[in-house]
């Protein structure tokens, strides 16, 4: 619960969570390496006819286990606002304009190091009506399997450097400092490709197979 | 020294074109010999009808072995179709479905044996991270008056949230994510 963000007050459980000892229930998961990708499920910009319009960026980065371990061949998807703020979702009331060459849904798998790429452009921030004058900083949200179900992880990448972040309750339900700057990707110049994308590194860690659960947590 | 791990930030309401393009909540065909239905509705706090999260399953085969390398129990056998995940979106009605079959019994901690069950997420918007819960099945009274996760719930009401009801030609297993009648929720 995160009272500031006012849709927690009525769906976050009140009573405490009870602590599941770990089992092959948890320990094995979705292995979703089989998803059936396309080619170009990883360029947001190249799924439509034409070029979307905006600032286009190279989104990469590791996932990684708690204990340090890439994690391979798993999936990762990922969704976003357009330039201009605007969701293609059809309960999206901001009036911003929709693109009609940019869907904001992509998909990949990670290599055997456990690298990811996708090329997409930089969404734009969007207001929303969870208090007065509310509006989301920039971001992608991400969704990852990882190695087991325990590992499982729905996230949002955030752009160093943001106005919004102090006024926003999502980004500050999480509470500690030190875990925010976790969710905010780093401007890459190695990344960076002259004349083409600005470069932008975001390394994830998952909940990891052989970490003992309790110990790896705050 | 070890990374630390990413937060979890709420799967908002947007996810639908990203997440649910692909229908993923029928992990056997209707038609198939040992089909089961399983249908829920998700509730909040006020008892009103959630329609924008999405709930996942996660279960063993009819043997009660894993799609899974950790699960290396080679004498039972593996069903390569059967990936044992499922993923659902709840509609206008808060109502979510699977079509499965019913996982054999697996492992648990010490050596004892867990009643049948499925692993389940719920993600939705309001969410900050998702929940965990686990649905069990109601004709299995006595592996479930034995099982070391549910047998250690002293709150019988709580206990109770967690097993499916039998409806006939489905089961139903109903998300509450706060107030009377709260669904038991874990901590992995």
């Amino acid at each position: 619960m995160y009272p500031d963000y006012v849709a927690t007050r009525l769906r976050a459980p009140k009573k405490p969570l009870i602590i599941l000892p770990s089992t092959l229930s948890d320990t094995t998961g979705p292995a979703y390496g089989r998803a059936p990708l396309r080619d170009l499920d990883n360029d947001l910009t190249r799924q439509h006819s034409g070029e979307p319009l905006g600032e286009r960026i190279i989104v990469t980065g590791r996932v990684l286990d708690g204990d340090g371990r890439p994690i391979r061949n798993s999936l990762i998807e990922i969704w976003q606002a357009n330039a201009a703020g605007r969701y293609t979702h059809r309960l999206d009331r901001h009036p911003a304009p929709l693109d009609p060459n940019f869907s904001g849904a992509g998909r990949c798998l990670t290599d055997d190091e456990g690298r990811y790429r996708f090329v997409t452009i930089k969404p734009g921030a969007y207001p929303w009506k969870n208090h007065d004058n509310a509006w989301r900083p920039a971001h992608i949200h991400f969704s990852l399997f990882g190695s087991a179900f325990r590992s499982r992880l729905i996230t949002q990448m955030y752009f160093p450097g943001d106005p919004l972040f102090e006024y926003d309750p999502i980004f500050q339900s999480v509470r500690d400092r030190e875990a925010q700057q976790r969710l905010i990707s780093t401007f890459d110049l190695e990344t960076t490709r002259p004349e083409w994308a600005l470069g932008y590194r975001f390394d994830i860690v998952l909940e990891g197979r052989e970490a003992t659960p309790m110990e790896s947590r705050r | 020294m070890s990374p630390e791990i990413t937060p979890s930030q709420t799967v908002g309401p947007f996810f639908h074109d990203a997440l649910l393009e692909e229908d993923r909540s029928e992990l056997v065909s209707p038609d198939h010999a040992e089909a089961i239905r399983i249908e829920g509705t998700v509730y909040d706090g006020t008892g009103e009808v959630v329609p924008d999260a999405m709930v996942e399953i996660w279960q063993a085969n009819r043997a009660g072995r894993y799609n899974h390398p950790a699960d290396d129990r080679e004498d039972l056998p593996l069903d390569e179709d059967f990936s044992g995940f499922g993923r659902s979106g709840t509609g206008a009605g808060g109502e979510f479905s699977f079509v499965t079959v019913k996982p054999g019994p697996v492992p648990g901690a010490n050596g004892q044996m867990q009643a049948p069950h499925l692993m389940v997420s719920v993600f939705g918007r309001g969410l900050l991270k998702r929940l965990v819960t686990r649905i069990y099945f109601p004709d299995e009274e006595e592996a479930n008056a034995s099982d070391p996760v549910l047998s250690t719930i002293e709150d019988l009401m709580l206990r109770r949230t967690l097993i499916a009801r039998d409806e006939g030609s489905v089961l139903r297993f109903d998300i509450r994510l706060q107030g009377d009648g709260q669904t038991a929720f874990f901590e992995l």
